[in-house]
Parts: structure tokens; C-alpha cells; sequence
């Protein structure tokens, strides 16, 4: 799988919550109920266990191991309280969906029941079927909404007859400016979301913008950032007659910097700027020697999910 | 957790004319992430985020809607710029103020539960650079 899917579905872990994807209708069994009637339970609701209950609240978890358990040790029969277990690992309705996957990788439990914040009370149950179905159907519905997001771009570029389009915007960055720190940034962000772009590779875009951005005022006399937005990529360069870099392996180094401290008391100058350009990059490429100026070129290329599998979709639709 | 239930954790006040709904009370936060470097900001996803910060100028804000955070708190009773504060409410975050320190509104924050924001991984392929 490509690393921006994982990426986002990192982010869809952390967006949804646990009560947007659990089961709301849960089978429960009351303390009392015998143990000789949950087998026809179990299979009756195709559930392999099941929250123990008593007035609404939770006092235990039963399953089909327990079950199995109480089988091969040959018992007489005997109230789910007496077999289930107590000691419940549980999550609360409003946390996100990615503390329900530590929960459940980290315990190797098949479920988790759901409680209420502030009542206690049992709300649900999540299993890693409930949190696969959640995360299916998010990325179904974000991948409708960048479709038509994607519409008006693809408009954009296949009015154009040539046989290479580009869309250049230029950014002009004044040296100590601080003021106006991230503002080109932000408005390529918007740009760029305006234009359709996958909301990952927009930010990925204006992240570099960013941190270019801030080299600029931080170290020269200002300079230039050029962005160049075509079909298959968009090319950000970044350009100043400053005093340079002496050493580009020293300034890649993360926490490297060369900034006096007022400048990081803003915000600024905390030697991750190159890294994080890096970081978002498909490809990066740094001219500069001291007395020279510095040329920053960097590549993102857009989503994979290029012409054929729009085409595709369409083809469903 | 609801934006309405961190506010009331932190004893914040919203910052700006009261937002509604969505952009407010009931807006949903799910992680949080403390910072001062704009770096720092910028390698989240602040997807459904709330950041604090002891910084208040328009830069924050805009280090924090390049990574898509929803909510930024500025702590120590640090009113921000007005230009913070104009860019918000056009991007849509949702802006408080917190006369608590960066060390108890966090610590507030997390016995509540609330989990730390998290750093985006391998965006690019990268590997090379001259």
C-alpha cells in the first residue's frame, strides 16, 4: 500500500470516533443467565461474546473461549457470573478510533464493549469488523467528495490544448518579514485545494512552501518561491542571492541551525525546516555555496489514483 | 470530546466573536499537540486537533491551518493578533484563550484522556538530496 493511503488512514483513526462506527445494538446476558443456554446465544446472533450486564451496567465480558473452557473442564452448570470475566478492558464512546486499535492489538481481544463518558453506562460494543466497515466507509465518502472537487481541476487542464501545461504561481518573500511568515504558504494551500488537488499533496505542497518560506526571512534579503502545478506534479522552487549555505550535509541534519535566538523565540529557527521539506518531498534538490545564494527545487507528485482509476469510477457511476 | 468539554477543562474563553456549532461547542477534538516551533506544527496531522501554543501571532495560525488543525488554544492568557484571529475565523479554526500555563493545560488535557496529536509519516519519497 502506498504510504499516503497509510497516511490517511492514520488520519481517519484519529477523525473518527469510537461511537461513529460501533455497534449501537448490542446482545447482552444478565449475570444470571446459564451457562448451559450461551452456546444457543452465541450462535443465535453470530456473535463469538458478548457484555455481561446488570442494570445497565457492564460487570463482565463472556465469550466463546470461556465457553469452550467451561466445557473441557467437565462443570455443572452454573450462572455466566461465575465464568465470565471481570476485569474488562473498555473505551469510552467519544475517544478516537485509534485508541480502540491499540486496545485491541495491544490485548488481542476480539471486541471491546463502549462506554458512556460521565454515565458509564454501556453504549456499545467495537470489534476490528466494526473498525474496518467505519474506515471503508469514510474513504467512500471522502473519495466521492475529492471527486467532485477533482472535476473542476481536470476541467481546468483538459481545456487546455498543448502538449505541456503548466499553472505557475509566484510568491515574493521579503528578508525579516516575519509578519507575513506562511502567508504565501497558506495562500498555495487554498489555491491549490481551489484547483482540486488532493487535500494530502495541497498540504504536503504547503508545507515545503511554509518552511521555505521562513528560510527566506530568516536568513536573506528575501527572495522568490515559484510554483509550478501541472497534471502530474507540482515543482516548488525557491530562490535568494543570500549569504548561502557553507555546509548543505550540516543544514540537512534535523536540530541544525544557524538562527539567533530572537528569531527562535518567534516560532522559527529550530533546525527542522530542510528535514521537514524533505519529509514532504518527492524530490529535493539544494543548490547553494556561501557568498552565492541558495536554490531550493522540490517535487511532489500527485496521487497515484491518476486517470485510469477516475475513469473507472466513472464508469461504475 | 466536544470543543464545549475542553474549554471547560482548560477554564478557556473563546477568543474573537462566539463561534457556532461546528466551528464551536460542538466541533469534535480528538488529539492534542503543545508547541512553540512551527516546525513542530507543521510535521502533524491536525486533523480534528486542538493545539496550544504560548505563541500568538498570525504565523501560528497559519502553521496550524497548513496542517489542518481545528482548534488552536493560546495559553497564559495571550490574547492573539488580530490578523490570527481574522485568518481563523476565514479558515474555520476555532480559537481560545486559556489563562492556565502550557504545562497544566496539558497535563489537564491528558488526564482527561485527551491523546497526543500525531506526526505524519513518510509523506514523500524522498531519499536524496544535493
Amino acid at each position: 500500500m502506498p504510504d499516503e493511503q497509510v497516511t490517511k488512514i492514520q488520519e481517519m483513526a484519529y477523525e473518527l470516533l469510537v461511537r461513529e462506527v460501533m455497534t449501537k445494538e448490542v446482545i447482552t446476558v444478565a449475570p444470571e443467565a446459564r451457562m448451559s443456554d450461551l452456546r444457543e446465544i452465541l450462535r443465535a446472533n453470530r456473535i463469538s461474546g458478548t457484555p455481561v450486564v446488570q442494570d445497565g451496567r457492564l460487570v463482565g465480558m463472556i465469550s466463546i473461549e470461556d465457553f469452550i473452557r467451561w466445557l473441557a473442564d467437565g462443570r455443572p452448570d452454573c450462572p455466566v457470573a461465575g465464568r465470565m470475566t471481570r476485569e474488562v478492558t473498555t473505551i469510552h464512546d467519544d475517544e478516537p478510533l485509534v485508541q480502540a486499535v491499540n486496545r485491541l492489538e495491544r490485548w488481542g481481544f476480539g471486541r471491546l464493549p463502549v462506554l458512556q463518558r460521565g454515565g458509564e453506562r454501556l453504549v456499545g460494543v467495537i470489534t476490528k469488523g466494526d473498525i474496518v466497515r467505519g474506515l471503508l466507509k469514510k474513504m467512500d465518502v471522502d473519495y466521492r467528495q475529492a471527486e467532485a472537487r477533482g472535476a473542476r481541476s481536470r476541467h481546468v487542464f483538459n481545456d487546455i490544448v498543448a502538449d505541456r501545461s503548466a499553472l505557475v504561481l509566484e510568491y515574493h518573500v521579503r528578508g525579516s518579514d516575519f509578519a507575513r511568515a506562511g502567508a504565501g504558504a497558506t495562500g498555495l494551500k487554498t489555491t491549490l485545494r481551489r484547483l482540486g488537488i488532493h487535500p494530502q499533496t495541497a498540504r504536503r505542497a504547503a508545507i515545503a512552501a511554509y518552511e521555505a518560506e521562513s528560510n527566506l526571512i530568516v536568513f536573506t534579503e528575501g527572495g522568490r518561491i515559484t510554483v509550478q502545478v501541472a497534471p502530474q506534479s507540482i515543482r516548488l522552487e525557491a530562490t535568494d542571492d543570500g549569504p548561502g549555505i557553507p555546509d548543505i550535509e550540516q543544514a540537512m541534519q534535523p536540530g541544525f541551525s544557524t538562527a539567533p535566538p530572537w528569531v527562535r523565540e518567534l516560532g522559527f529557527g529550530a533546525g527542522m525546516g530542510l528535514p521537514n521539506i524533505k519529509k514532504c518531498a518527492d524530490r529535493m534538490r539544494l543548490d547553494s555555496a556561501a557568498g552565492k545564494g541558495t536554490r531550493l527545487e522540490v517535487e511532489i507528485f500527485m496521487e497515484p489514483q491518476g486517470e485510469s482509476q477516475r475513469d473507472s469510477a466513472e464508469a461504475v457511476a | 470530546m466536544r470543543l464545549e468539554e475542553i474549554r471547560n477543562i482548560l477554564g478557556a474563553e473563546w477568543c474573537g466573536p462566539r463561534p457556532n456549532g461546528a466551528d464551536g461547542a460542538d466541533r469534535e477534538v480528538g488529539s492534542c499537540h503543545a508547541s512553540d516551533l512551527m516546525s513542530d506544527v507543521l510535521v502533524l496531522s491536525g486533523v480534528g486537533s486542538l493545539l496550544l501554543t504560548g505563541l500568538t501571532s498570525a504565523q501560528v495560525v497559519r502553521a496550524a491551518e497548513v496542517s489542518d488543525f481545528a482548534a488552536v488554544c493560546f495559553v497564559r492568557g495571550k490574547k492573539p493578533q488580530r490578523e490570527a484571529v481574522e485568518l481563523a475565523e476565514d479558515r474555520h479554526i476555532s480559537l481560545l484563550v486559556t489563562h492556565l500555563s502550557m504545562f497544566e493545560s496539558c497535563g489537564r488535557l491528558y488526564a482527561r484522556g485527551v491523546p497526543p496529536a500525531v506526526a505524519v509519516q513518510g509523506e514523500g519519497n524522498c531519499r536524496t538530496s544535493k
